[in-house]
């Protein structure tokens, strides 16, 4: 943990009611600031005790409080910078051990991930069994959406009309394996707003999930196993459709600072969110009505760590029909933050409560996010009040509109098992 | 002592609402003014009255300091734990019991922050006027114990304005309500400001106020400081009563750009914020009026709307913590003079701070006189914390000798106890002391605050010998 970054905090405290953590449970531990004193504590030589690294995992790295600090505190990468330390100098219990272990060997591999499909059904059906073995079990299957149908992406799509731009695609991991109709939709959208799109095959993890869990080595391979694929893709832009993804592959740079070599590659690189590329881009593409109301939720991958809320919402309201709501209190995370509702069900699942009644107080027809992770955690949490929403990506409301078809997430209710 | 009282909480509490273990509690050592710290010898999170109760009662029990604490962003150590005591957290305590429309109160609980009761009742109208800077997180129950103010207070007042009652914990441990309405002495107002030294608020009833029907929101930008001074005393002598008018120096503008982007005119020596509230008439007329009193102002903006108003309010309300992008280390300084005195007081400044080569910038309450400077040094540059401290206090003697106060609205606490005694006689410090034994006879509740050095029954009960001056002088009776 860098001292430095450390002393940049003056305690004033602002960031406590923006943090997730602190509005839960209103103690000063479960805070930034409280957390950035342990960190001081720390590196004061105080060693990481059980209690100390519990207050770090109950952090959500949802970056609200970046966005509150006045003194530009870089809790993010602070935060960033202790879990690697923890997960150094921490020894963590066998069974603890073993459910991350099965986490990180799972969801950054999408073939594995694939393999996992057919047996969601019976682990559904396992799911109190699950729970009792571990509260992470249980949540991780509480959570899985019902896959779409598998779309194989061509490795290049042609841009429609006038060819305004060639991109790189993201593909993700759980966005592929779970949602590929949202990464179908990203292509055909870029391609008719006259982008050429290059997907190349087989791209594995961004290291997102390994970054932001203090797996540094893991994230490191992966970072460098991107920039690789898109170089030889021949792009320099990649556009990203998650939050979480982006972000990560926005400060590679930093995460592969040691190698002035891989750092120079990571600059090279520009990757952009969606939502960013087709606000700067600008519509070409005739947009057909879509009559709906949508609540359209910040992930906190995009809204704190990218600075992005006012594309999302600029793209939505350019469908004609479109009626936009906005969420209160739309700065405080879901719960989904990445793995968080995996290794912290019982806060995720608070947070997830408290975001699903504010998205039932829109009265909105459609939830829209940018984050799969998001996504998953809200639509499982209204399943939980007993009720549904409608799910879906900024994408396919675009594409869409574009297309001027009557959208299948319309009929169908999010997560629903679909016949 | 302490040992046997914790052993007890569980009587009172759940236990993972007492902390003890030694890391986490250090997380408690200091509120928004890190120079003074002492980790608690426990602290508690207590989630209603009784538990308040039940605690302090334990403290009397074994003669246990206790002090309360809310969201820790004060700014004179008001919150300093004692090592030898009990922290009361009340960040726990955060319901909005009652929103009262019909008679504009509220009733909440003290670890409510300030904004929130506003966002409660915005909707419908109203708003709670108070604003101290850190609205968004300090509680309403430190607000309270600091009768704090903010940038409004000059035509609004401070918390004391906008508070009808309080339930309370006495130091002995009771629960009692304190009402405005309530005939006799006011005891609230005494209780108002008090620190922590007379009680732990437990439900605070708030006055709700309706939101103005215009608001015209002015940034003036002028070349220097001079110019700024002699436009705030323009527009009171005018017959103006804005809400608000805050000035910030070249250097407090330079640290809130930085941190806010707050974009507001380049090369400006000062800058005033104006906001002019009230019936669309009233605004339209002063705003008129504003407009040529500020003259020499080289740009005058105005916010068109809540957005705007919000960007020209963001680099003022940060300008505290925003030092940190310019100086690695600073003090916050709270004074206040009267407004003519102003121009005085800030070249007085000036020189100091060449005279010890250490910076300030300004922000202030310019309305009513209340001073911010921010004394900024290097912590890690040798003797340069102690010069800061030197120009700091330098700061608060100029303010006494322009009739002025050593706090506007951060309050005494543990930092400025020992300045207490350049503006009050040993007669008047034993008068207060009075009150506080009136409260509080064990000195149990916050004690080491306010006060510079134990003296009378506050500290060490019966202690005292002879008739109190002011007794002797006639001037008051003991019961």
């Amino acid at each position: 943990m860098d001292p430095e970054l450390i002393k940049d905090c003056v305690h004033c405290g602002f960031c406590l009611p923006s943090c997730p953590t602190y509005v839960l449970w209103g103690e000063e531990m479960d805070s930034p600031r409280g957390r950035i004193h342990l960190m001081s504590q720390h590196v004061e030589g105080t060693p990481i005790t059980p209690e100390m690294a519990g207050h770090f995992d109950a952090c959500l790295g949802c970056m609200a409080c970046v966005t509150a600090c006045p003194s530009g505190v870089q809790y993010d990468r602070l935060i960033e910078q202790t879990r690697a330390e923890v997960e150094r100098e921490h020894v963590r219990e066998p069974r603890e051990r073993a459910v991350r272990g099965l986490v990180f060997g799972l969801f950054p591999y999408p073939r594995r991930l694939r393999a996992l499909r057919p047996t969601l059904g019976l682990a559904r059906r396992l799911q109190p069994l699950l729970e009792r073995a571990h509260p992470s079990l249980g949540a991780m299957i509480a959570l899985a959406p019902v896959p779409g149908r598998r779309q194989r992406l061509p490795g290049r799509v042609r841009a429609v009309g006038e060819r305004r731009a060639v991109v790189g695609m993201l593909t993700g991991c759980v966005q592929n394996e779970f949602f590929p109709q949202v990464n179908a939709a990203t292509a055909r959208v870029l391609a008719m707003e006259g982008c050429e799109v290059v997907i190349p095959p087989h791209q594995g993890c961004c290291g997102a999930l390994s970054v932001h869990s203090g797996r540094d080595d893991q994230a490191r391979r992966f970072a460098k196993r991107t920039i690789r694929t898109f170089e030889r893709a021949g792009v320099d832009t990649v556009v990203v459709n998650a939050a979480g993804c982006g972000s990560s592959m926005k400060e590679y740079a930093e995460l592969l600072a040691d190698s002035p070599e891989w750092a120079g590659r990571a600059r090279a690189l520009r990757t952009v969110d969606l939502a960013e590329w087709l606000a700067e881009l600008g519509p070409v593409a005739e947009r057909h009505p879509l009559p709906v109301t949508v609540a359209y939720h910040d992930a906190c991958h995009l809204a704190h760590a990218q600075g992005i809320r006012a594309q999302p919402r600029e793209l939505l309201r350019g469908v004609p029909g479109l009626s936009l709501r906005d969420i209160p209190e739309s700065d405080l995370c879901c719960g989904s933050a990445g793995t968080y509702n995996i290794f912290e069900p019982s806060a995720a699942r608070d947070l997830g409560d408290r975001k699903a009644e504010r998205v039932r107080s829109t009265g909105a027809q459609l939830l829209v996010s940018a984050n799969p992770g998001c996504t998953m955690q809200i639509a499982a949490a209204m399943r939980r009040a007993g009720g549904e929403i409608r799910v879906a990506h900024t994408a396919e409301i675009l594409d869409a509109s574009l297309r001027g078809v009557s959208p299948s997430f319309l009929d169908a209710a999010g997560g629903k098992p679909r016949s | 002592m302490l040992a046997e009282l914790i052993g007890r909480l569980g009587e009172v509490l759940e236990p993972e609402a007492v902390i003890t273990d030694p890391v986490r509690l250090r997380t408690y050592e200091c509120d928004g003014l890190t120079y003074h710290r002492a980790t608690p010898g426990v602290a508690v999170l207590p989630e209603n009255a009784e538990q308040v109760a039940g605690v302090i009662r334990l403290c009397n029990e074994y003669g246990v300091p206790f002090v309360a604490r809310g969201s820790g962003t004060g700014l004179s150590g008001g919150a300093l734990p004692r090592t030898d005591g009990v922290l009361i957290v009340t960040s726990k305590m955060r319901a909005i019991v009652e929103i009262d429309l019909p008679n504009r109160r509220a009733v909440v609980e003290p670890g409510v922050t300030n904004l929130a009761i506003t966002e409660a009742v915005r909707d419908q109208g109203y708003y709670y006027a108070p604003d101290p800077s850190s609205q968004q997180v300090c509680s309403i129950g430190g607000n309270v114990a600091e009768n704090s103010g903010g940038a409004h207070c000059l035509k609004y007042g401070f918390t004391v304005n906008h508070v009808e009652a309080c339930e309370i914990v006495t130091p002995d441990g009771d629960i009692v309500t304190l009402d405005r309405a309530d005939p006799g002495y006011d005891l609230l107002g005494a209780f108002i400001g008090s620190e922590g030294t007379l009680g732990v608020t437990t439900k605070v009833t708030v006055r709700l106020s309706r939101t103005p029907e215009a608001v015209t929101t002015v940034l003036a930008a002028f070349e220097n400081i001079e110019q700024g001074g002699e436009a705030v005393s323009a527009i009171i002598a005018a017959g103006i009563l804005p809400a608000a008018i805050e000035m910030m120096d070249a250097l407090a503008i330079a640290a809130a750009e930085a941190a806010v982007a707050c974009r507001y005119p380049e090369n400006a020596g000062a800058v005033l914020i104006v906001e002019l509230d009230g019936p669309s008439a009233e605004v339209e007329r002063q705003f008129a009026l504003l407009s040529q009193i500020c003259s020499k102002a080289f740009e005058l903006r105005v916010a068109e709307d809540p957005a705007e108003r919000a960007a020209i309010w963001r680099g003022r309300k940060s300008a505290f913590a925003a030092v940190g992008r310019i100086s690695p280390a600073y003090i916050v300084q709270d004074g206040v003079v009267p407004r003519t005195s102003l121009p005085e007081v800030l070249a007085g400044i000036d020189s100091l701070s060449r005279e010890h080569g250490i910076k300030v910038a300004n922000v202030f309450h310019a309305g009513d006189g209340n001073l911010h400077p921010l004394v900024l040094f290097d912590d890690t540059e040798p003797g340069a914390g102690e010069r800061a401290e030197i120009v700091s206090g330098r700061i608060l003697d100029l303010c006494i000798e322009h009739g002025g106060s050593i706090t506007g609205e951060h309050g005494v606490g543990v930092d400025k106890a020992r300045y207490m005694p350049r503006m009050f006689t040993d007669a008047d410090l034993d008068t207060m002391q009075l009150v506080r034994c009136a409260f509080d006879p064990r000195g149990l509740s916050n004690p080491g605050k306010i006060f510079p050095t134990p003296r009378l029954c506050g500290e060490v009960p019966g202690v005292r010998k002879g008739v109190h001056p002011l007794v002797e002088s006639g001037k008051a009776e003991q019961f």
